[in-house]
């Protein structure tokens, strides 16, 4: 980014245009693996979002120290420092959000989001617009991790919003017997992650149409 | 030697790393578009896991825990699968040509496979012995490389086929790996300790 940009634009790019999941589609196996319940992707997108922001000040501020050789082992080392705090406080104060995410959370470290807006983002800019880009990319990433989660959460269980660390048990929407438990299972959750982003294209072809050649790029896949 | 079976068949089969631990999808959806380089990222994935999976079990064994210092890890693990790979790159590079052909332009991007350090975590978590966590990692690799050239060979079969434009590439990418996962739903039933006799 050449030209500086305004945070609130910086900010609203990763919920909405440069939506992480949704749009870059980067950091699919946390967001499959985790979507069970609403509480465990909240959990999942907050402790993501602490790692982005922390990286990318960090790294922003180690940017003009850093030599370029070495600057993706530099990034590493940044990143799984905050993995281990967030480990270690969820472990302390959430045992049971610990115990669901269970590998996801030290895994936060090869999270491609986190390495993406290293490098892409906060080795290029300043402090404080890397940490609104850290809140913003965390921000979007928690709203699709909340979406799938709002999907499949009730279809597989009957419940919403349960949520055991707050001794909260839901809220029950229908009968466990209609309940699709094959929804909370891994295939439930490729399938509706490949529909919903499905959806958000079409949508987005829609939006593009009507608003005429405003020039959005279609999204690239993958993220390697 | 039975102990080894079980993890063999659990590791590949039952938990397959990607159609149902769910790591290392980006990987997976990204290799995968012919046979061909997906055998290859397998035989890398393999390959590295294996050799991860005994190192880590060391760094683990001989220097976190006597000196107590298990917080550390997260950081530790990455730090050496990234050094192992770039090793294991310049190793067969310098040593064996033919194979450094075959696997080199796959090794990079096996640092941020998050199986690799999935299955680091996993063994230790499950409180291996050196043996078993390299049986481990070797059997994880190949149930990801059984699931990624089942997935290719789908995917060159599907190029031909109409799909709505909103769903190409990676949404029906995703829906044909959950068919995939739901076949191997069926290994979850599988009694694997009784299988080899225990």
């Amino acid at each position: 980014m050449s030209s500086p940009s305004p945070l609130s634009s910086i900010f609203s790019n990763g919920i909405g245009k440069e939506n992480p999941t949704l749009r870059l589609l980067l950091g699919m196996c946390p967001t499959i693996a985790v979507s069970l319940a609403v509480s465990n992707g909240i959990g999942m997108g907050l402790a993501a979002t602490f790692v982005l922001v922390g990286s990318n000040l960090c790294v922003s501020l180690l940017r003009k120290a850093t030599p370029n050789e070495i600057r993706i082992p530099v990034f590493i080392v940044v990143i799984a420092t905050f993995v281990t705090v967030v480990d270690l406080v969820m472990n302390a104060y959430l045992p049971q959000l610990h115990q669901v995410l269970g590998v996801f959370v030290p895994l936060i470290v090869v999270n491609c989001i986190i390495l993406a807006r290293a490098e892409a983002f906060a080795s290029k800019n300043g402090p404080l617009a890397s940490i609104v880009d850290g809140l913003g990319m965390g921000a979007g990433f928690t709203f699709a991790l909340v979406l799938l989660s709002a999907i499949r959460e009730p279809l597989g269980t009957g419940i919403i919003l349960a949520a055991p660390d707050l001794g909260f048990e839901g809220i029950r929407l229908f009968s466990k017997e209609y309940a699709a438990a094959i929804v909370t299972q891994p295939v439930g959750g490729f399938i509706s992650l490949g529909l919903l982003i499905g959806a958000v294209n079409l949508l987005a072809e829609r939006g593009k149409g009507r608003a005429g050649r405003r020039g959005s790029q279609s999204p690239q896949g993958g993220c390697h | 030697m039975k102990n080894l079976l079980v993890i063999l068949f659990t590791q590949a089969l039952v938990n397959n790393f990607m159609l149902s631990r769910i790591l290392g999808a980006c990987p997976f959806i990204g290799v995968s578009q012919q046979v061909e380089t997906a055998t290859g990222m397998s035989m890398a994935v393999v390959f590295v896991m294996t050799m991860a999976s005994a190192i880590s079990w060391l760094v683990q064994n001989l220097i976190l825990n006597p000196l107590n210092m298990g917080y550390l890890q997260t950081v530790s693990f990455i730090l050496v699968i990234a050094a192992l790979v770039q090793f294991i790159e310049m190793f067969l590079k310098k040593n064996s040509p033919g194979l450094y052909k075959a696997l080199g332009i796959y090794l990079p991007l096996i640092t941020t496979n998050c199986a690799v350090l999935g299955v680091a975590i996993i063994n230790i978590n499950e409180g291996y012995n050196l043996v078993e966590a390299a049986v481990s990692g070797a059997a994880a690799g190949l149930g990801w490389g059984l699931a990624i050239v089942l997935f290719a060979a789908i995917r060159e079969r599907m190029r031909l086929a109409p799909i709505p434009k909103c769903m190409e590439g990676f949404p029906i990418a995703l829906v044909t790996t959950g068919l995939l996962a739901m076949a191997f739903l069926g290994f979850s039933g599988f009694d694997v300790a009784r299988f080899v006799g225990m």
